[in-house]
C-alpha cells in the first residue's frame, strides 16, 4: 500500500517564480484509487504533473510532494521513475533513432539492480503481451518512439510503457485526448487491467466519456491554479452539465 | 630510408623513394594552409616516434601475432565474412583465404606486398592514381613510402562478392608507427563491402597512424566500404580516402571515429561518368579532449551525377571537431545533384564545433545544397527519457545512438548495421 500526498503545492515557471501556475493544491492518492481531474484549458493541470515528475522548466516554490511519507523534490527525474512515478504525457516527446524496443529495454533495465543484467528474452514475451493487450501492431517494437506517430499511437505508446515500468502511482495527462472512440475503449481497457490494489492513478481529462470507461473514486475540479471541488463521479456529470462557468461561481467566493 | 623487402620489384623500390622525398621535402602543416584552417597543427609532431618499422627476430614477429589474437575485430568476431587480413605493426598475423568459388571466378583480396608483386598491373594501374589533395599529402607520401600492411581487393566483371571481406590493422607498444594502404578495384557491374577496423592493442599508448585508401568502382560498380578506427587515446592519426566513381556506379563509404588524441580525416569522391552517385558518411563520438579532423571534397565530373554527404558528431566534454567540406561542379557536370551536411550534437558547453561548408559551382543547372548544425539535446527528450527512469548519462547514450540511427539505417546489411550500434556504443563504456 502506497500514498502519494501532494501538499499545498504551489508551482511556477522556473524563469517567473514569482507568478505561480498551481496556486496551492492538496491531493492524497492512495494504491487502488483513481482520482479524476478535470478543469478548463490553462488552469494548471499539465504544470501540476509535470511538477511532480521533476519537470526542469517548473520550480515547486512552496509546498512539497510526499511519496511515502518521503519528499521528492530533492530527487532528481529519473529517481522519482525508479521511485515508482510515472507521468503518462498530454503531449509526448518524439525520440528520433531510438526505438520502442531500445527504449523500454533500457527503461527496465534501469530499474534493476547493479550488476543485474535484464533477460532478454522473458523482455521481449512481456513486452509483446503487453502490446496485444494495447492492441499495438508488433512491429512498432522497432519504430523510434513516437516519431510520426498518430496522435492515438502516442498516446497508446504512453499506455504501453505505463504497463511495462509497473509504476506505484501514474500521472495521466489528456490520455484520453486524440483517441478514437475504440482506441479510447482499447486504453481505458488497458487502464482498468493495470488498475488494482498496486496502482493510484490522477486522471487528468476533459471529458466525462473517458470516466464511464474509467470510472474514477474520486473527482475533482481545478480551475485558476486550485482545486475548487471534489467529489465522486457524479460531479463529472454534473460538470458535463453545467459547463466551467458553474464552478467559477465556486471558485470566487472561495477566493475571496 | 631503408628497404627492407629486398624481394620487391625494382618499380615499386622506386616508387618508395620517390614517396620518401615528397615526404622529407613537403612543409610540416601550416594553419596559413586554408586547408589547416582550425587545426591543431601544433598536435601534430612525431618526434620520438620509431617512423620506420624495425626488423624484428622471429620470436618479436611470433609474440606480436600472440598480441594480436587479443586485439580481435567485433567485425570478425561476429560478422559472416568471405575473407580476413590482420595485420599488427604493419605485420600480416592472421588470413582468411577467399572460398574457392571466388577465387575461381577472379576475385583478389591479398596483402598489398603480395599484390605489388603478383599483380603490378592492378597497382600500377589504380594506386594513387586520384590525389585526395586535401592537406595530408606528405603523411599520405610517408605511408606510400613505408607501407607493408594493407590490402587489395579487386572484383572483375559482373562478379558479386555477397559477404563483406574484413581487414583489421592493429598498432601496439609506445611509438609504433602503422601505415595501412588499402586498395579496392570494381570492374565494371562487380559489387562488395570491404571494412576495414583500425585499432591499437593497448588504450594509452602512444601511436602514429598514416592510412590510406584507394576505392574504384567502375560502371554500375555497387562498393560499400565501412573504416572503423578505434585508436588509443594517444594516437596521432591520418587516414585519407579517394573514390571514384563510373558511370551508374554507386559507392557508400562510411567512417566511423572512436579513437585517437587527434585524428584527420580526408575523404575526396571524385563522380566520372553519368549516374555515378557518391554517399559519404561519417559518426564520430568525440570525449575527453579528442580533436577530430575531417576533410572533404565532392568533385562532379560528368553529367547527371549526384553524391550525398552526411557527417555527424556527437560531441562531449571538451572535445574539438572541424569538419570542412567543398562541392565542385564542374562545368560539364550539368544536372549535378550534390548535398552535404554536418550535424553535431553537442552535450557538453565546452565541447567546440568547427563547420566550414562551401561550395564551387561551374555549371548553371544543378541542385546543390549544404547545411551545417550544431544543436543540444532538445531538453524535452531528455526529460522524457528521464521521467521513463533513464539516468542521464544512460539518456544520452540513448540519444546519441539514435542521432547515429539516420546514418546507420542507410546500411543494408542488417547485421553490419548491429556490430557498428554496439561499436559505437562501447565508446561509453570507457
Ligand atoms: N513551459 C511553459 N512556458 C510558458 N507558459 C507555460 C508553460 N507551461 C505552462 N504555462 C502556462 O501555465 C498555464 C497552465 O498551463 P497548463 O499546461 O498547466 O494548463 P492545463 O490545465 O494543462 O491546460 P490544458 O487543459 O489546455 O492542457 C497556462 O497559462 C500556460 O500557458
Ligand atoms: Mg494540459
Amino acid at each position: 500500500m502506497h500514498t502519494l500526498e501532494i501538499r499545498d503545492l504551489v508551482v511556477a515557471l522556473t524563469e517567473t517564480p514569482d507568478k505561480p501556475i498551481v496556486k496551492g493544491v492538496s491531493l492524497t492518492i492512495k494504491s487502488g484509487e483513481v482520482h479524476a481531474v478535470m478543469g478548463p484549458n490553462g488552469t494548471g493541470k499539465s504544470t501540476l504533473s509535470k511538477a511532480i515528475a521533476g519537470h526542469p522548466d517548473y520550480t515547486i516554490t512552496s509546498g512539497d510532494v510526499f511519496l511515502d511519507g518521503k519528499s521528492v523534490l530533492e530527487m532528481e527525474p529519473d529517481e522519482r521513475a525508479r521511485a515508482g512515478i510515472f507521468l503518462a504525457f498530454q503531449y509526448p516527446s518524439e525520440i528520433p533513432g531510438v526505438s520502442i524496443a531500445n527504449f523500454l529495454r533500457a527503461a527496465v533495465q534501469a530499474r534493476l539492480g547493479e550488476g543485474e543484467d535484464l533477460d532478454a528474452v522473458a523482455y521481449y514475451k512481456n513486452l509483446y503481451a503487453k502490446m496485444d493487450m494495447l492492441k499495438i501492431d508488433r512491429k512498432f517494437t522497432s519504430r523510434a518512439v513516437n516519431e510520426g506517430f498518430s496522435g492515438g499511437e502516442k498516446k497508446r505508446c504512453e499506455i504501453l510503457q505505463m504497463a511495462m515500468l509497473e509504476p506505484s502511482f501514474a500521472l495521466m495527462d489528456e490520455t484520453d485526448s486524440g483517441l478514437d472512440i475504440d482506441a479510447l475503449k482499447i486504453v481505458a481497457e488497458g487502464v482498468n487491467q493495470l488498475r488494482g490494489p498496486k496502482l493510484g492513478v490522477l486522471l487528468i481529462t476533459h471529458y466525462q466519456r473517458l470516466l464511464n470507461h474509467i470510472v474514477p473514486d474520486y473527482v475533482h475540479v481545478m480551475y485558476d491554479g486550485r482545486i475548487v471541488k471534489s467529489g465522486d463521479k457524479n460531479l463529472a456529470i454534473e460538470l458535463e452539465a453545467k459547463g466551467y462557468d458553474w464552478v467559477k461561481d465556486i471558485a470566487v467566493p472561495a477566493m475571496s | 630510408m631503408t628497404a627492407s623487402a629486398s624481394t620487391l620489384p625494382q618499380w615499386w623500390l622506386d616508387t618508395r623513394a620517390a614517396a620518401w622525398d615528397r615526404y622529407n621535402a613537403a612543409p610540416a602543416p601550416s594553419r596559413a594552409d586554408e586547408r589547416w584552417r582550425f587545426s591543431d597543427v601544433a598536435g601534430i609532431t612525431l618526434d620520438g616516434l620509431a617512423i620506420e618499422p624495425a626488423a624484428l627476430s622471429d620470436s618479436e614477429i611470433l609474440a606480436l601475432k600472440t598480441k594480436a589474437q587479443g586485439a580481435l575485430s567485433p567485425f570478425r568476431a561476429t560478422l559472416k565474412h568471405a575473407a580476413s587480413l590482420s595485420f599488427i605493426n604493419n605485420r600480416l598475423s592472421h588470413s582468411a583465404s577467399l572460398p574457392g568459388e571466388l577465387t575461381a571466378k577472379g576475385v583478389i583480396f591479398c596483402p598489398i606486398e603480395e599484390a605489388i608483386e603478383k599483380y603490378p598491373q592492378h597497382i600500377q594501374t589504380y594506386l594513387q592514381k586520384h590525389d585526395v589533395a586535401l592537406g595530408s599529402e606528405k603523411f599520405t607520401a610517408l605511408n606510400t613510402a613505408l607501407t607493408t600492411s594493407g590490402a587489395l581487393l579487386y572484383v572483375p566483371k559482373n562478379v558479386v562478392v555477397e559477404l563483406p571481406l574484413i581487414l583489421e590493422h592493429i598498432a601496439t607498444d609506445d611509438d609504433a608507427c602503422v601505415y595501412p594502404h588499402t586498395l579496392v578495384i570494381l570492374e565494371d557491374n562487380a559489387r562488395a563491402t570491404l571494412i576495414e577496423y583500425f585499432a591499437s592493442a593497448e588504450p594509452g599508448a602512444r601511436h602514429f597512424a598514416s592510412g590510406v585508401n584507394d576505392l574504384h568502382a567502375g560502371a554500375g560498380a555497387q562498393l560499400t566500404y565501412i573504416g572503423a578506427q578505434s585508436w588509443s587515446s594517444n594516437t596521432l592519426a591520418f587516414q585519407t580516402n579517394s573514390i571514384v566513381a563510373q558511370r551508374d556506379a554507386r559507392v557508400t563509404s562510411l567512417n566511423v571515429h572512436l579513437g585517437g588524441r587527434q585524428a584527420r580525416h580526408e575523404s575526396h569522391s571524385r563522380l566520372q561518368g553519368p549516374g555515378a552517385h557518391s554517399e559519404m558518411l561519417a559518426l564520430t563520438i568525440a570525449t575527453g579532449a579528442q580533436q577530430f579532423d575531417q576533410r572533404t571534397l565532392q568533385t562532379h565530373q560528368a553529367p547527371h551525377t549526384s553524391s550525398n554527404l552526411l557527417y555527424k558528431n556527437a560531441l562531449l566534454d571538451t572535445a574539438k571537431t572541424i569538419f570542412s567540406g567543398l562541392i565542385i561542379v564542374e562545368p560539364d557536370a550539368q544536372k549535378t545533384d550534390a548535398y552535404q551536411s554536418n550535424r553535431n550534437l553537442m552535450l557538453s558547453d565546452a565541447a567546440e564545433s568547427n563547420s566550414l561548408p562551401g561550395l564551387e559551382i561551374q555549371a548553371n543547372d544543378v541542385r546543390c545544397t549544404h547545411g551545417a548544425t550544431s544543436a543540444r539535446i532538445p531538453a524535452e527528450q531528455e526529460f522524457y527519457l528521464q521521467s521513463r527512469g533513464i539516468d542521464p548519462a544512460q539518456a544520452h547514450e540513448l540519444l546519441v545512438a539514435g542521432f547515429f540511427e539516420e546514418v546507420l539505417n542507410k546500411l543494408e546489411n542488417e547485421e553490419l548495421h548491429a556490430v557498428l550500434a554496439s561499436l559505437l556504443q562501447t565508446k561509453f563504456k570507457k
